[in-house]
């Protein structure tokens, strides 16, 4: 598996298709649409029921009563019963500040790994490499000391620095920019340009596609990120969406389910839109992101 | 680690001393970060995990493996290992075959290929609180959409989440839905990797659907399949999130993994030392999946 072989067969590749079809092809293409439809719609059922029950009383929710009217009370009743915009916009701050941090800490690193040779480079790729195992997750007693001693705590910062300087960033950028062809450095480098010139002028734009990818991962990972905010959070100013979620959800508050439903429909609304129009970017992002 | 694309070695000593300059600079940063962030915490824990827990009247003093062995001793911390492997021994496979299921339907030629694509891959992009809060009314014993199948076929209400002997089933049934379809995309891009002449080749020597499938396609998604798998392991312990909103861990801890016990330790019982001998163990345990990585497997897998 090579990124070569994914760059030239793009997920909308039809290369299944090209065989002419058989006598019992066409049973087996019917099995297989079958199949394909059950388990889409097995899988997919769980959040049509939640957008069903979003818009319904409880009590037809609960009695699954397709007659029941269309309604939007839920909605009005989840949006005032937490500080939703409040959540959005820390979801937001949080996620923009691991992607600024990422993208300079991991050019920088991963250009210091493609094109400098340095006493310890080896040990030290090794020690980077470690961190994806070793995910902050993990440590969360000894990194939530830490955040604290910086004086971080309950602030956007703290809950973003552990994943700033990302094992799995720096490694992802390291390959973009190995496969850079030297030519274009020396090219630059005849212009005149430094050091610094040509990583912001000749690796930063080449390999953009991976920054998108990587972004869009990033993205989507730390939006859904739950516990290592949960633990520096204290307070509604800094609490990211997932937390408030959380919160809001605990049987302990007494909401209904089409109140979580809607709630849950609420919360979730911006990046599964972002997600139903850029499918194809996400899906290939993964790809290129996960594969490498 | 591949040095062939890089280039050689600088000669010249004014160029070597800024290579080392430039490398160690800018790196610099990201290794602070790395090191509040990772390899002080590791030594940190360890260190910890030797100390006896600390109170207000009593400080907490160095008591070597004291904590090692009563961790061992408590039958909760057995029960919490045990879940996490059956967790891991339920989630890993499943939700691979499934994956792979997913994928070989959805490179298949059927209508709407589009759409399936979408349905399987949608409950990725959920929090998994989201997923959570979705799942726990379908397990609301009496109410619940799970109690509404099975009581067509005359199965009276169940606690789902209530019991010991379903709790973390339900907890499993979460995970499996929302990982499949995020693994059926690298199956996915494996299969448009083989090339189409391959079928071809197969289908004059006589292999029908299944020898093709088991014989040609299985063996060449096997890379994939590992790095999949090392991926759902290291999820297995990382992925707690709806424990949160599901089961708190209950009830009688049938439903408790690693990560929540060491959250529960640390923040809720301000047992330091007890959540550091077991992080201790899980970065052990990581180290292990890791060495084996390295050591055994084809690391071009991914590391190329």
């Amino acid at each position: 598996m090579n990124t070569a072989t994914i760059n030239a067969s793009p997920i909308t590749g039809n290369n299944a298709a090209t065989t002419p079809s058989a006598p019992g092809e066409r049973l087996w293409n019917i099995v297989d649409t079958v199949g394909a439809w059950s388990l889409a719609l097995v899988w997919i059922a769980p959040l049509l029921f939640a957008l069903w029950a979003a818009f319904h009383t409880s009590n037809a929710a609960l009695a699954l009563d397709w007659r029941a009217p269309l309604i939007l009370q839920n909605f009005r009743d989840a949006w005032q019963s937490a500080p939703w915009l409040r959540y959005f916009f820390n979801t937001f701050v949080l996620v923009s500040l691991i992607l600024i941090g990422q993208f300079t800490l991991c050019t920088l690193a991963g250009f210091a790994f493609a094109r400098f040779q340095f006493v310890g480079k080896n040990l030290l790729f090794v020690l980077v490499l470690l961190q994806l195992f070793v995910l902050p997750e993990i440590l969360i007693v000894e990194n939530y000391a830490m955040v604290t001693r910086l004086g971080m705590f309950d602030t956007p910062l703290g809950m973003a620095v552990p994943y700033m300087a990302s094992a799995f960033g720096i490694f992802l950028l390291r390959q973009a920019f190995m496969q850079i062809p030297r030519e274009l450095e020396e090219a630059a480098r005849i212009e005149g340009c430094g050091w610094f010139g040509v990583l912001w002028r000749v690796y930063v734009p080449a390999a953009k596609p991976v920054y998108l990818a990587y972004a869009l991962v990033s993205v989507a990972t730390h939006w859904n990120n739950f516990l290592w905010p949960l633990i520096v959070t204290n307070s509604p100013m800094t609490r990211p969406l997932t937390v408030g979620l959380s919160l809001f959800g605990a049987p302990e508050s007494g909401v209904n389910i089409s109140i979580i439903s809607a709630a849950t429909l609420v919360a979730i609304a911006p990046l599964m839109i972002g997600f139903l129009v850029f499918q194809r970017q996400f899906i290939q992002a993964f790809l290129r992101a996960g594969i490498r | 680690m591949n040095q062939a694309t890089s280039h050689v070695l600088p000669t010249n000593p004014a160029e070597r001393r800024l290579h080392n300059l430039f490398g160690w600079g800018l790196l610099t940063p990201s290794l602070i970060l790395l090191t509040l962030f990772a390899f002080f915490p590791m030594l940190a824990t360890l260190w910890a995990s030797f100390f006896s827990r600390g109170t207000a009247r009593r400080p907490s003093v160095f008591n070597g493996l004291d904590n090692y062995r009563d961790l061992v001793a408590d039958p909760a911390f057995w029960q919490v290992v045990g879940n996490n492997l059956l967790y891991a021994g339920v989630t890993v496979p499943v939700s691979i075959a499934l994956a792979l299921g997913m994928a070989l339907w959805a490179n298949a030629r059927i209508g709407g290929r589009g759409l399936v694509r979408t349905a399987f891959f949608t409950p990725t992009m959920l929090p998994m609180i989201a997923a959570a809060n979705l799942w726990l009314f379908f397990y609301t014993p009496g109410l619940g959409l799970l109690d509404h199948i099975t009581a067509l076929f005359g199965i009276g209400p169940t606690n789902w989440l209530g019991q010991p002997g379903t709790a973390l089933w339900s907890v499993m049934a979460v995970t499996i839905w929302k990982e499949s379809g995020f693994f059926m995309i690298f199956y996915l891009a494996a299969l448009q990797a083989i090339p189409p002449d391959l079928r071809e080749a197969a289908r004059i020597e006589g292999a029908g659907r299944w020898a093709y499938t088991r014989r040609v396609v299985l063996p060449l998604l096997m890379p994939t399949t590992l790095f999949v798998t090392i991926n759902a392991l290291i999820n297995s312990v990382r992925l707690i999130d709806h424990l949160f909103i599901l089961t708190k861990g209950g009830p009688d801890n049938a439903s408790k993994l690693i990560l929540y016990w060491i959250w529960e330790m640390a923040f809720a019982y301000l047992d330091q030392s007890g959540a550091a001998v077991m992080t201790v163990m899980v970065l052990a345990a990581l180290g292990l999946i890791a060495a084996l990585q390295f050591l055994f497997f084809d690391r071009r897998i991914h590391y190329r």
